[in-house]
């Protein structure tokens, strides 16, 4: 079983927490004028995305989590699983509706994703930072509008609905920022 | 800073010294960890184990048994494994000892040197003195004397600060470490520079233990800000009660495998031959700095923190 000390302590590092594997988000090192020196760390539990404080006695050791994060090729839904591709090796992987979540709807076909990895089983799943994604359903702008103040809903080719300009049409395709579900631009 | 730091001392007459960094002992102190090197040459041809002092303490006090009178020291220490917001392994230690004070004398003259070296870069509220019991009778609702594993571990618990393993089987000094670290010291020098002292006996390092119930070791720390910036001392100068600390220090270090390290026989010769009554404290400059510009980590007022040295 592989461990980390407490002087291995970084942002990111992918460690078992109660069980569960959990990413260290940040770790302050606190020590008295004499006396015993603790690691305060910022600890996110990647089964339920929860962050929470935690004390170690600097020196104690920690198990490590057999988390790796790959880049992978999200290939189609079976419509009860998400299937990826790591590109190079062809291997495959089959992610649930705990792992995808509310990412389902950026997932678009050929689309490269961010798939974490616990002993080989996908447990995040992050889309790319932006989509292009084809508007399927949106009311029409009034023409000559180019401002884009207020805007519109439109419900995209994967299901996700996103606040877009009145000049934008039905059939278009955009660019959107999936951590903040916000318009970029047209593509 | 530096300036106005020796200013403050040429005009009260405090001789400025230097001590070597290398030594041949150790601080044994378990919560220490020293570097090591290795000197080869003339006089060790086979070559010699060197530390790189944790503070220049030990010569110091050589100094002052010597009959140096008041002295003060403006220098770099070492100290292995920290490294964080507030520690880099590597920094500026000022530390003086006045012959004559005791820690409470001595822990007006830090507040006087903390203000006038602040003076025009914070606006400070006249200091503040707790003992260490009022500080976490105040802030964390126990008396730090009396309080068990179990009454900590309840407080503890009770601030929501988790910790790996359960907390009341820790020792008291850990789970009053974690108190102090974790819930006091955000309360200490609010606007005002705090100065915390009457430690438990325990903790009494270097310092002179007080009779009295509960007996109390006579050192104190200076806060800004939630952040220590000194400790200090009324300093032992019983070598039998000193080498009896260091074979206890010995013993813990051995008990929880860390490496040992020779104890400074010429520190315990000094103090049988006599150390003047005084009290001596430790300043952390990089600190002070770091609060003098406002800036987040001690980091930012490095020319180059450890990660780039």
């Amino acid at each position: 079983m592989a461990t980390y000390n407490t002087s291995e302590f970084k942002a990111g590092l992918k460690v078992m927490l109660d069980g569960d594997p959990a990413s260290i988000v940040e770790n302050e090192f606190v020590k008295p004028g004499k006396g015993q020196a603790f690691n305060r760390v910022r600890i996110r539990n990647l089964k339920n995305g929860r962050t929470i404080e935690r004390t170690f006695k600097s020196g104690e050791t920690i198990e490590a989590a057999d988390v790796v994060d790959m880049e992978m090729q999200y290939l189609y839904n079976d419509g009860q699983f998400w299937h990826f591709m790591q590109p190079e090796t062809f291997e495959q992987v089959v992610a649930d509706k705990n792992s995808v979540g509310d990412n389902a709807k950026w997932l678009k076909e050929q689309d490269v994703c961010i798939i974490t990895l616990w002993n080989g089983n996908p447990l995040v799943v992050e889309p790319p930072n932006t989509v292009t994604l084809k508007i399927v359903e949106t009311d029409p702008g009034l023409k000559g509008d180019t401002s884009g103040g207020g805007g519109k809903p439109a419900t995209l080719e994967t299901g996700a609905v996103v606040r877009v300009p009145l000049f934008v049409q039905n059939g278009e395709t955009i660019k959107v920022n999936t951590r903040t579900g916000e318009y970029i631009s047209r593509a | 800073m530096l300036e106005r730091i020796r200013a403050f001392f040429s005009a009260r007459g405090v001789l400025e010294v230097e001590t070597p960094a290398l030594s041949r002992a150790a601080t044994t102190d378990p919560a220490l960890a020293s570097f090591a090197t290795r000197y080869t040459g003339p006089l060790f041809p086979q070559g010699r184990t060197l530390y790189l002092h944790t503070s220049p303490e030990f010569p110091m006090k050589r100094l002052l048994a010597a009959g140096a009178g008041s002295i003060y020291q403006i220098c770099k220490v070492f100290r292995d494994g920290e490294a964080g917001r507030l520690h880099n392994p590597e920094f500026t230690m000022v530390e003086w000892y006045r012959v004559g004070s005791d820690h409470h004398a001595l822990m007006d003259e830090t507040l006087a040197l903390v203000t006038q070296a602040l003076d025009g870069k914070r606006t400070l509220a006249p200091p503040e003195k707790l003992t260490f019991r009022e500080a976490f009778e105040r802030h964390a609702g126990l008396d730090p004397h009396r309080a068990d594993a179990q009454a900590l571990a309840t407080v503890i618990k009770r601030h929501g600060i988790e910790t790996g393993s359960d907390p009341a089987r820790e020792p008291v000094d850990v789970l009053r470490d974690l108190l102090l670290t974790h819930v006091v010291e955000s309360q200490l020098g609010r606007g005002r520079l705090t100065a915390l002292y009457d430690y438990p006996a325990s903790q009494a390092a270097l310092a002179r233990l007080r009779a009295g119930d509960p007996p109390v070791a006579e050192r104190f720390e200076i806060y800004l800000d939630g952040i220590e910036l000194a400790n200090g001392f009324h300093e032992l100068g019983h070598a039998a009660e000193q080498r009896a600390r260091f074979e206890r220090d010995v013993a813990q270090r051995k008990e929880q495998g860390l490496p040992a390290v020779p104890m400074d026989e010429h520190l315990l010769a000094a103090l049988e031959t006599g150390l003047p009554d005084c009290a001596g404290v430790a300043l952390g400059f990089d600190r002070l700095v770091k609060l003098a510009a406002g800036a987040k980590s001690i980091q930012d007022v490095l020319a180059f923190p450890i990660e780039r040295a």
